[in-house]
């Protein structure tokens, strides 16, 4: 297994590539670089995409390909770099509408359809925008001109089926033909020649995925071009031409898919760095009981989990994006409707169908959100108020609510996680996000709960709060809890969790312990398409 | 729902973000606290001067004092709803239809006046329970919800006085409510001022105000937080109404009978004075002393324009301006500046 060389092709487009005789370069982009504050997001980034491909795009979280696409659709503008579109070269900043005037097309994620309107008013939506010559719509003909859309990319669908009745993949579908389709005048004067998609397969069944393909292999055999920007590896090797790996903001690698396996491209998308594992972390936890026994749980895209935890451990959840390992958090609090299961805590059975925060925090749980101004802390309450909101009915005595003591109590608190500034009538939201997590933190741990769940727990926070928040953690873990962190971040997973369960279509896949919680692993078990890859892995990083 | 798809990774961590800190609470920017009662000062030197021998007298004080005292318990209610985040706006219509019944109730049905003042308090309540379950356990907006039983209240109202001002209310209620005086002062004002000291109390003396604030502030926050969100929000109706009800029967007894469409002129100087008061006292929160002193400072200012000789539409505009210049002066003290993004 040959270690790759990533600093030497860092900046050059591989030059072996043989694309399909010498197809026309419908995009190349080069040193693009984007610096926000302290951080490079892209650090000379190169890209090319040619005619009659669809050329994937890799790369963890934080790689840059967010930042890369809003660079080609002129949402964001590169502090330097070279872009030339088909024979064009394009000067940054790129004006308004530019790229789709150029003939780029774009799907994101969450697709931009309108759910409550038929399927013809989304493929056609921009003729109510700029019906110029008169307020006068011809309904037949908008319907007829809708079927004959659908029709012509192969989709047996009525147009006046509401798309909010639509399977996901149809509204997929459906959107890539409102981006092919949007802007096309009757003359094919600006017919789409690059259709980027960025993770539009994220929430679908696997299975119908090929799908789509169908549908954007005769689009670039009709000579357009595809950059499929995705997460999941085992997508990109059997639907993509060639792959473009992106890393640190810079161009890792591009490959012929064909050519190359899946450890070649976990080094590329990873690097060759050795990242900490958790094997040097104090297993206090070896010996302890265990005492959180989930069993049977289902949620919204999780069916049949079980977990256990010891006293004492910290364990991590994780999977690729849409893989659902978040839900059991929100289930096991209460949180979420829609979750099934038992939950057996120090001896005590819930029933989680009817489970709710309230028994939750009674129980002695405490549950940490991912979106921490929505469901976290309210950021027009100060400090105080959002600190002691769970203990306040504790200073309640002789008919009086103990301001004083309230405010005294909070001070230590702040104190004790380091909020800064240590103002408690501050609002919570004037303060930065590390500061913010401290306070959530904070007002959930004063209750002393044995049962901790994280969701994203470090998110948005500076490296400062990062390191704070990890020893609030094993500290309270050194103290008997039981902590359970779902999070995307493998790194911090690797750095804090003495063992991690992968989740993927639905279930626990697979779970890492000790020497073997490395970020490499724990990527590789993510991107892993399915069980025939097991054992040809190699075993942590060198 | 509270699961929400994960995204990448900020771009910009939120530490380099510029704020103006905001403070909330005893080291509140306290030009800020005081700039309403300092106004309110203002404008009583001001007719003073301008109307030595009118303005400034005992019984210009008394009345301002008595005839507000409706207003006040109804803009303590309307911050029940306020505070939790929800728009309250039958409680006018509320107010009228519990000063019809307890006037129709003693006048023509000679009922004893606790009774009808039990009765029509319960009524009150009623509409608020009805508010309550449709907004927080059905989930309809709060706003059409009340617009609809308002309507409502306010046909009921017509409808059980066949469209006549109704006079003859209980001489007892009348006398407890207007007559009876203390320091020259009738006793209502008393009432409203022991009601905003219940209110005050609630609200900053007792965790329930602490987890209104949280309701109305941060809704999801509250629901993991373990709060009983329906409850509070139910709660803060069925106090809206009830207050209401009270309003209604102060408004009965001060002038011992009720009009078909009563009481739906207060609704406006309700909420002005709710708005203002929330730029006092702690600003950027609805609060009940705040809410006290911007009903006198209205009252006080129309008293005063009237005595220069405006004619009584000047009370609509005025109340009108109070309310838009208090939810923009709100609205200035809430703002922080965004930061200047990517």
């Amino acid at each position: 297994m040959e270690a790759t060389d990533s600093r030497s092709s860092a900046l050059t487009v591989d030059p072996s590539d043989h694309v399909p005789g010498g197809h026309p370069l419908l995009l190349r982009a080069r040193d693009i670089t984007k610096q926000y504050g302290g951080t490079r997001a892209l650090d000379g980034a190169e890209l090319e995409v040619r005619a009659g491909e669809i050329h994937g795009l890799l790369g963890e979280n934080g790689s840059g390909k967010s930042t890369f696409i809003k660079v080609l659709a002129g949402v964001v503008a590169p502090d330097a770099g070279s872009l030339k579109l088909f024979d064009d070269d394009v000067s940054f900043p790129l004006a308004p509408g530019e790229s789709h005037r150029r003939g780029l097309r774009f799907v994101h994620q969450s697709l931009g359809l309108i759910p409550s309107l038929d399927i013809a008013e989304n493929l056609l939506v921009e003729r109510f925008a700029l019906a110029r010559r008169s307020g006068y719509i011809d309904w037949r003909r908008f319907y007829d001109d809708a079927a004959e859309l659908l029709d012509r990319y192969g989709l047996k669908l009525d147009p006046r089926r509401p798309l909010a009745e639509l399977a996901p993949i149809d509204r997929s579908l459906v959107a890539i033909v409102r981006a092919v389709a949007t802007g096309t005048e009757p003359d094919h004067s600006a017919a789409p020649r690059l259709l980027v998609l960025d993770e539009p397969t994220v929430f679908l069944p696997r299975g119908e995925v090929a799908r789509i393909f169908d549908m954007l292999r005769g689009l670039v055999a009709s000579g357009a071009g595809v950059l499929f920007v995705s997460h999941r590896m085992d997508e990109v090797r059997e639907y993509t031409d060639r792959v473009t790996v992106l890393r640190d903001g810079r161009n890792a690698g591009t490959r012929v898919t064909a050519e190359v396996d899946d450890s070649a491209l976990v080094r590329l998308i990873v690097g060759s760095q050795v990242t900490p594992s958790s094997a040097g972390l104090e297993l206090a936890d070896e010996h302890n009981a265990t005492v959180v026994e989930v069993t049977g749980f289902a949620s919204k895209s999780l069916r049949h989990v079980d977990l256990s935890v010891r006293s004492g451990e910290i364990v991590g959840l994780t999977g690729l994006a849409g893989s659902g390992y978040e839900e059991i958090l929100y289930g096991l609090f209460g949180a979420h409707t829609q979750a099934t299961g038992t939950l057996n805590l120090h001896g005590r059975e819930l029933a989680l169908r009817k489970h709710t925060p309230r028994a939750a925090i009674a129980a002695g749980i405490a549950l940490i959100p991912a979106d921490r101004l929505r469901d976290g802390v309210s950021g027009t309450a100060t400090v105080e108020e959002n600190l002691t909101l769970n203990v306040v009915g504790s200073f309640f005595r002789t008919m009086l609510l103990r301001r004083r003591e309230l405010r005294r109590r909070a001070g230590e608190l702040a104190r004790d996680y380091r909020v800064r500034p240590p103002n408690v009538n501050l609002t919570v939201d004037c303060l930065s996000g590390g500061n913010q997590q401290k306070v959530l933190l904070a007002k959930w741990l004063v209750g002393e709960p044995s049962l901790i769940l994280l969701h994203e727990p470090t998110q948005g926070v500076d490296v400062g709060a990062r390191a704070d928040i990890a020893g609030f953690l094993q500290r309270l873990a050194s103290s008997g809890a039981s902590i359970v962190i779902a999070s995307a971040e493998y790194e911090q997973l690797a750095s804090l969790c003495t063992r991690v369960v992968i989740f993927r279509d639905g279930r626990a896949s697979s779970v890492l312990e000790r020497e073997d919680v490395t970020k490499e692993r724990i990527l590789s078990e993510c991107l892993r398409g399915s069980a025939q890859f097991a054992g040809d892995q190699e075993g942590g990083s060198s | 729902m509270t699961i929400t798809e994960r995204v990448e990774t900020p771009d910009v961590t939120p530490d380099q973000r510029g704020r103006r800190p905001r403070l909330i609470g005893i080291n509140g920017p306290s030009l800020e606290r005081i700039a309403l009662p300092m106004t309110f000062l203002f404008v009583i030197v001001l007719f003073s001067v301008l109307r030595p021998q009118t303005f400034p007298t005992s019984a210009n004080v008394s009345s301002i004092l008595s005839s507000q005292a409706v207003l006040v318990v109804l803009t303590l209610g309307i911050l029940g709803p306020l505070i939790v985040g929800d728009l309250d706006i039958s409680a006018a219509a509320v107010a009228g239809l519990s000063a019809m019944l307890v006037v129709i109730l003693t006048a023509n049905h000679h009922m004893n006046f606790v009774l009808a003042v039990v009765i029509s308090l319960g009524c009150a309540c009623l509409i608020g329970l009805v508010n309550g379950i449709l907004a927080a356990v059905m989930g309809l907006d709060t706003l059409i919800v009340t617009l609809g039983t308002g309507s409502l209240a306010t046909g009921i109202t017509a409808w059980i006085s066949n469209n006549n001002t109704i006079t003859g209310l209980a001489p007892t209620l009348v006398k407890i409510v207007v007559t009876d005086q203390l320091w020259g002062v009738s006793v209502e004002f008393y009432y409203g001022l022991a009601l905003c000291l219940i209110v005050f109390y609630l609200l900053r003396y007792t965790p329930l105000g602490r987890r209104m604030l949280i309701v109305g502030q941060a809704r999801e926050v509250a629901r993991l937080s373990g709060i009983n969100v329906n409850r509070v929000r139910i709660g803060s109706l069925v106090f809206c109404s009830a207050m209401a009800g009270l309003a209604g029967i102060l408004y009965a007894g001060t002038s011992g009978a009720a009009s078909a469409t009563g009481g739906a002129e207060l609704l406006l100087p309700a909420y002005a004075a709710a708005f203002l008061g929330a730029t006092t006292i702690t600003p950027g929160r609805f609060n009940a002393f705040g809410a006290l002193i911007a009903v006198y400072f209205l009252a006080t200012g129309i008293t005063g324009l009237q005595l220069l000789g405006a004619q009584n539409y000047v009370q609509q505009i005025f109340y009108g301006v109070a309310l838009l210049l208090a939810v923009t002066v709100s609205s200035v003290i809430r703002r922080t500046p965004k930061p200047a993004g990517p």
